[in-house]
């Protein structure tokens, strides 16, 4: 009969250990596997990456139900093992009683909630895992929302700088002098704590929690100063302490954490533990790097074979997108050591070197780590550098002579030189993996983890992929928004928010654009960006827009123009049509053409007229519309309750109403809707962005439909009795769009990534955020809602729109 | 030399273009960021884009049409795209700017 095998805790080491038992020895045990949470194994680390919004839960799971299923893991989750009978060799929980011929602990920690009075109060939460994450997600949806950090260690800074990206007004005390002393010297805590600040993240050094205030719910936090902090959440990240509780009930050794020896055993033999739940020679560990050690060996221990835990050195990065820092090693002031400092107060750069009889013991950098790991390495290995002392804190690539090359750093590693601190991956191993046939980082992934975890190695393991395979391999087109940056667009519109930039000179020097002032890839996006977020204090940049949006007219091949006029919800009069024909036969128009979104196309136009054609259709009442714009385009449609024997509501008059409000309305893409009066669909409603079916009951409103490049059908996005609310949620998608969506993200594309889920949470379910929403969207209108053209019919456009000389004449002389 | 004023400085925005027709075609006048002015060609060799209608950065332009980006200071496209706009002759005196008609003509001969 197989050998029963029962784990407690399904967190980071446990799920390790079953990978490497079921590497070396599929089938060997029957797997039952407990965990307090609701849910299977994710990659913990990367909570902070979820709750700043850069990653999603989906892509953080590390075992799905497909792989347990294909293992035959029985999955227990969500039911807490509340006691060993060792006697018996079986575990207690609700279900019952489980018994095992091997156990595993693996509860990791806990963590330490300082005991002050309101310690309990609704809103004050800890950082530990994925529902601790929601919360604080939903806590920041609330506009104007205040978060107390309670700690300025790697969690809490890292729980801080997400609510601040999700627009929290977020304070951390911090009990210590400096922050992350654990980790940082105190200059390099000064320059963290600066870029925080910058962020609008307020730090309260030496400040200790006295008390948490509140009526029924968390209201503000008190300090032993006498300072007080307002507070809708309260954060509490001051450590953690190993969850050892069934290991104490059941008599086991446990010290600070359960005891275990180089095999990762406890003081009974059938029993195992692993993770930050365990202590091995007086040390407890909290970072994933020993930890997969841990698991190596006692997935080995389990097969009966020898193996030893030998703990190693850990380094410690921060993932809070744009601090970029590194710690290691030792670096307290002490007799007989020495060090090496280099400042750059230009770029906000500190690094420290601590040497110590020519060894290195220590390193600490600030705003450049690029070369973290090389000093790392010589950390762990004890290196003697004697030789390299003077040129020692410029890294590898200055040794052997100066190097511009920023490959050359990586090219220069030995083959021992860690790469991957998470899974202990050296650079040799990665070149191994490449010979045996790896090209992409995904490969590498896959066969030896290397990036798999925090991802923060990833640039370094592509350039080992570089350096390696030469040119086979093509460093991947960075998410960069442009060669001017390296951000993302996603970076980028969160530091536009959260660092409250509101010009583009600041977005090009506080986020260091390389060039002087953007190019048309960026300008374009960057533009929209600004005036989306403060529609009241950016003023939009002519000179950052396609030239057709600058024209507000479309350009043809051959440098002429296309004018359409609004005609709202594709219904027109005799007065307009005839003001259309005077235009065209005043500025002969070549093509007068009916449009697919139910308008007049005068194609042809020169540019010098455009000004004129614009007043004659002014004068008619007609305005633009904006058939050049990433903006409202058209709303088509059918005829509706009016005249149709079918029509259940009235879509002419709905869809007139909804161009009326939107028009005006800049987007990341352009954005197109339809409202059909019945599910025949004469609209054509269940291809646009925003599409709404009338049917008896009321309206369904769907979104995310396109019908250009890709053929994509509306998601239903909510079912509403009334007129009133169709609008209304109508324009809270659309400003939502408007907030979030990367620039040229078509709605679907946008929804895709988002989810629809998301989406509904926001403007259907939550009626707080679709009244702000609509709010912000009414603000942002109440600059944007005018006609660009009755603008630019006057003289002064005439003369801007005409050459600025004519010297046909005098060249002819 | 000869110097023609063609117009105000002001008359042009910042990072934006105008053209000035000639018996050769249209001239293009860029005001950059800094506020320099040159002088180029306005048709794009690709497919004769105006480049007075493209994005002006830094001391480049990007053709409207299919996003070509142009040299202003020395004609030539740049990155993996080749072709050339000729550059002409341009300065500014009280707040005027001059372009050297000779030079047009020149052009225009060659
Ligand atoms: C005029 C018109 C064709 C017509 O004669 O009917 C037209 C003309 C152009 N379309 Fe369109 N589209 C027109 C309706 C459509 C439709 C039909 C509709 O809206 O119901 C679609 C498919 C529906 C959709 O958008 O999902 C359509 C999908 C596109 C696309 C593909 C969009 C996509 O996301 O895949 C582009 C390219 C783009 O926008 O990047 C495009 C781009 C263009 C451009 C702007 C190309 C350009 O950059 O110069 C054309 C400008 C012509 C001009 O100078 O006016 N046009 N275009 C229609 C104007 C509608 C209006 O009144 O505003
Ligand atoms: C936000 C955040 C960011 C982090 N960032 C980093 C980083 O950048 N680098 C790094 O190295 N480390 C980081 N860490 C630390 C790292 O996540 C932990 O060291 C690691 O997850 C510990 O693994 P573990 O398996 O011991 O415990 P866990 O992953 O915590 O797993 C233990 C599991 O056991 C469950 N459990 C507990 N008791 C019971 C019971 N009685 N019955 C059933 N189930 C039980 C728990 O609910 C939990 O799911 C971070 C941690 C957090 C919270
Ligand atoms: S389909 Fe649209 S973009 Fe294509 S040629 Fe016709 S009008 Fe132009
Ligand atoms: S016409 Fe200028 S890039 Fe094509």
């Amino acid at each position: 009969m197989k050998q029963k095998l029962v784990v407690i805790g399904a967190g980071m080491a446990s799920g390790r250990a079953l990978e490497h038992l079921f590497d070396s020895a599929p089938g060997l045990f029957d797997v039952t596997l407990f965990g307090a949470e609701p849910r299977g194994n994710y990659n913990r680390i990367m909570l902070s990456p979820v709750l700043s919004g850069e990653k999603s839960y989906e892509e953080i799971v590390t075992h799905d139900a497909a792989w347990y299923a294909a293992h035959g893991v029985t999955c227990r989750f969500g039911e807490t093992v509340t006691a060993i009978d060792r006697a018996r060799k079986q575990v207690v929980s609700v279900g019952g009683r489980t018994p095992y011929d091997k156990l595993v602990i693996a509860t990791g920690s806990a963590p330490f909630i300082i005991p002050v009075p309101g310690r309990d109060l609704p809103g004050v939460i800890s950082y530990r895992d994925l529902d601790d994450t929601n919360a604080m997600i939903a806590a920041a949806q609330r506009p104007g929302g205040r978060a107390v950090v309670i700690g300025g260690g790697l969690l809490g800074l890292e729980a801080a700088a997400g609510l601040a990206l999700r627009g929290m007004e977020v304070t951390v005390i911090h009990l210590m002098g400096h922050l992350m002393e654990r980790q940082l010297d105190p200059a390099a805590g000064y320059l963290l704590q600066k870029e925080l600040a910058s962020r609008g993240i307020r730090i309260h050094c030496k400040g200790a929690t006295k008390a948490i205030l509140g009526d029924g719910r968390v209201e503000a936090v008190l300090l032993e100063d006498g300072t007080v902090y307002p507070a809708d959440l309260v954060v509490m990240a001051v450590g953690i302490r190993p969850e050892t509780r069934i290991a104490t009930d059941a008599q086991l050794e446990v010290g600070r954490g359960i005891v275990v020896n180089d095999q990762m055993v406890t003081s009974d033999p059938d029993i195992l533990a692993l993770g930050e739940c365990a202590e091995h020679d007086e040390q407890l560990f909290g970072l994933v790097a020993p930890l997969y050690d841990m698991a190596k060996v006692a997935a080995r221990t389990l097969l009966a074979e020898p193996a030893a835990f030998r703990p190693v050195q850990t380094a410690t990065k921060l993932k809070v997108t744009g601090c970029d820092l590194f710690s290691a090693g030792d670096f307290a002031e002490a007799e007989g050591r020495e060090d090496i400092v280099l400042r750059d107060p230009a770029r906000g750069v500190y690094k420290r070197l601590v040497l110590e009889d020519d060894r290195l013991i220590g390193a600490v950098m600030y705003g450049d780590t690029a070369d973290g790991n090389w000093f790392f390495g010589l950390i762990k290995d004890a290196t003697d550098i004697s030789e390299m002392r003077e040129t020692l804190i410029f890294g590898p690539a200055f040794q052997g002579g100066a190097s511009a090359d920023p490959m050359a750093a990586v090219a220069a590693l030995p083959a021992d030189a860690e790469i991957c601190g998470c899974n202990g991956v050296c650079k040799g191993r990665i070149v191994e993996a490449i010979g045996a046939g790896a090209r992409t980082l995904e490969d590498v992934r896959a066969q030896t983890k290397a990036s798999g975890s925090c991802g923060t190695c990833t640039g370094l393991v592509e350039q080992v992929l570089a350096a390696t395979l030469g040119g086979d391999f093509q460093m991947p087109a960075s998410k960069a928004v442009c060669g001017c940056t390296d951000l993302s667009h996603e970076d980028v519109r969160r530091l536009i928010k959260s660092r409250a930039l509101k010009s583009q000179p600041a977005v090009w020097q506080e986020l260091g654009w390389s060039t002087p002032d953007g190019c048309h890839i960026c300008r374009p996006a960057i533009n929209f960006y600004l005036l989306a977020d403060w529609p009241l204090e950016y003023a939009d940049d002519a000179q950052s827009r396609f030239v057709n949006e600058r024209n507000h007219a479309n350009i043809q091949k051959d440098g002429t123009y296309s004018v359409v006029p609004r005609m709202w919800g594709g219904v027109t009069t005799p007065a307009e049509l005839r003001a259309i024909a005077d235009a065209a036969e005043k500025y002969r128009v070549p093509t007068v053409k009916v449009t697919g979104g139910q308008r007049i196309d005068l194609l042809g136009v020169r540019k010098e007229d455009l000004p004129g054609i614009w007043h004659d259709l002014g004068r008619a009442g007609m305005v633009s519309g904006h058939a050049y714009s990433k903006g409202l385009r058209t709303v088509k449609t059918c005829v509706g309750t009016d005249h149709c024997r079918f029509g259940t509501q009235d879509s002419t008059g709905l869809g007139i109403r909804l161009e009326k409000l939107l028009w005006g309305s800049w987007t990341p893409h352009k954005v197109k809707l339809a409202v059909s009066g019945c599910p025949r669909n004469c609209a054509e409603a269940t291809c646009k962005d925003v599409g709404i079916v009338c049917v008896d009951s009321g309206y369904q409103i769907g979104v995310a439909g396109a019908a250009g490049m890709d053929l994509r059908e509306t998601e239903l996005l909510a079912k509403v009795e009334t007129e009133d609310e169709a609008v209304a949620i109508t324009t809270a998608f659309i400003q939502l769009y408007r907030e979030n969506a990367r620039y040229l993200d078509r709605g679907y594309k946008w929804v895709a990534k988002v989810g629809l889920d998301w989406v509904k949470s926001r403007v259907v379910d939550d009626l707080e955020h679709r009244a702000a929403l609509i709010e912000r969207f009414e603000l942002s209108q109440s600059i944007y809602r005018r006609d660009p053209w009755a603008e630019r019919a006057d003289a002064r456009s005439r003369r801007d729109f005409a050459p600025l000389a004519d010297l046909t004449l005098e060249a002819a002389e | 030399m000869s110097w023609i004023d063609v117009g105000a400085v002001d008359d042009i925005a910042l990072r934006g273009a105008r053209v000035v027709k000639t018996a050769q075609g249209c001239v293009a006048l860029f005001r950059t960021a800094e506020g320099d002015i040159f002088a180029a060609g306005d048709r794009c060799p690709h497919k004769g884009g105006p480049l007075s209608e493209g994005i002006v950065h830094g001391r480049a332009v990007t053709c409207p049409l299919h996003n070509w980006v142009f040299s202003l200071e020395t004609g030539q496209a740049q990155g993996a795209d080749t072709g050339e706009i000729p550059t002409y002759e341009v300065r500014v005196k009280d707040g005027r700017i001059l372009l050297d008609g000779a030079g047009l003509a020149k052009a225009a001969a060659a």
